[in-house]
């Protein structure tokens, strides 16, 4: 029945070659012919899926950032980025939303896959995977580290309580001591003609970042857009090259 | 734009036949292989440009033109309305700042804490500005004497109008690390 199935030119148009893959070369185009599989190894070595070598914290992080993704698209039915709502948005998504889980998937979800990613990091380290030819991918998990840090910063600011607005307050103010694009930062006082200076606190990396002088509206619906499009749509083809590399650069690496 | 075709076709040998594939109705002011590639560049140089202009725009846009915060410079009343030896509260919320009258005279204090941005807040009791975030204390005249702020609390202008009423103008600032607290306009003396 399923090998009939396996016959019918319904079959056949999505999954290329049809029928159950005979040989190591049909097995091959499988993984080939998928736009799903094709940024995975052909082949593994049964090393690389051991526990105690990877400890999988590469691809629990993947599969935390899939949750993360379908836990967020769901908190957006709700949530209005705005003054006025964010805060009682939030607690109506854990007090009156069916399954009030959902913004504590999201949240924990967040603290889990920052904990995965760093201990990704220190596993690749630890096993000397970021070595040559591997050393251009050990520098676009950095980037991703980044943009999982920063992704983590600008979801921190949404629930628009006391917590957020202060944590955000500090740390953007880190953005003012940037060198030459940040007002108090060295070298922004060179960028002035006369008396008039170009890097100003109406004119900096900081006022760019929060969209005023202080912590308001500006602040909250850039990190809401950052959050939900900005940054994910950045760490999505970051993630497409970083997985397509490991392939590229001679699958996963092997124990000593 | 024409003229760089026609200077280009009049250059051609007119004798001269052009490839076989090429071959179909050479009229003369067929585009050329040579402009077309003169044609190109411009074409391409435009694209860069709009490009180039796009992201500029982009980068502008970060910066808008009008922000719906509060005014930086405002009237505070007048001094008679503040009490000698008190650190006023009435500004803190809507503009950031205390007003400190003291025997001498007024001065204006941000509410920044100058460790890590937060507010701070005056404790009466015990005579100082103390932050809720990490601890730093400060005394009436902002000088930090606790805690990790590396630095006094910052002074605004401030200036009589004509009326008498007060002036605070939150675009200048006077930093004590950097001896501007003398300066006649961090102080008013009343």
């Amino acid at each position: 029945m399923l090998e009939q199935f396996r016959e019918t030119q319904f079959y056949k148009s999505i999954f290329r070659g049809g029928g159950v893959p005979k040989s190591r070369r049909q097995r091959m185009m499988v993984v080939l012919n998928s736009v799903f599989l094709h940024l995975h190894p052909v082949r593994l070595p049964k090393h690389a899926v051991k526990l105690k070598f990877t400890w999988c914290m590469g691809g629990l992080s993947f599969f935390i950032f899939l949750i993360l993704t379908i836990s967020g698209i769901l908190l957006m039915f709700y949530y209005r980025p705005t003054i006025e709502y964010a805060y009682t948005d939030i607690i109506d998504l854990a007090e009156q939303v069916p399954f009030g889980i959902m913004r504590e998937i999201h949240r924990w979800g967040a603290h889990a896959m920052v904990i995965t990613v760093w201990l990704h990091m220190f596993r690749v380290f630890m096993t000397g995977s970021y070595k040559p030819p591997r050393e251009f991918n050990w520098a676009v998990g950095v980037i991703l580290l980044l943009l999982t840090l920063l992704l983590s910063f600008t979801g921190y600011l949404l629930p628009w309580d006391q917590l957020a607005i202060w944590a955000i307050t500090v740390g953007s103010n880190m953005a003012r001591a940037a060198p030459f694009v940040g007002h108090e930062g060295p070298g922004a006082a060179l960028l002035a003609i006369g008396d008039i200076n170009f890097v100003t606190m109406g004119s900096d990396m900081r006022f760019a970042l929060i969209g005023g002088r202080f912590m308001g509206e500006g602040a909250l619906l850039r990190f809401y857009v950052l959050h939900c499009i900005g940054l994910p749509f950045i760490i999505m083809i970051f993630m497409a090259v970083h997985f397509w590399r490991i392939r590229k650069d001679g699958g996963i690496s092997t124990p000593v | 734009m024409a003229e760089i075709i026609s200077k280009k076709s009049a250059t051609k040998e007119p004798g001269r036949r052009p490839p076989a594939a090429l071959d179909k109705a050479d009229t003369g002011d067929q585009i050329s292989r040579r402009s077309f590639f003169s044609w190109l560049s411009i074409g391409w140089f435009a694209f860069i440009a709009a490009t180039g202009g796009f992201f500029t725009m982009m980068l502008r846009f970060f910066f808008p033109n009008v922000l719906f915060e509060p005014v930086q410079t405002f009237r505070a009343g007048f001094p008679d309305d503040y009490t000698i030896g008190e650190v006023d509260l009435r500004w803190k919320n809507k503009y950031g700042v205390w007003i400190v009258r003291n025997n001498e005279g007024i001065y204006v204090l941000s509410t920044t804490c100058t460790h890590l941005g937060c507010t701070p807040n005056w404790l009466n009791s015990e005579q100082k500005f103390k932050c809720p975030c990490h601890g730093s204390g400060f005394f009436k005249t902002g000088i930090n004497f606790e805690g990790p702020a590396p630095r006094p609390l910052e002074r605004f202008k401030i200036t009589l109008a004509d009326n008498g009423q007060i002036i605070v103008d939150k675009t200048i600032k006077f930093q004590q690390e950097k001896g501007q607290w003398t300066n006649p306009e961090a102080f008013l003396n009343v």
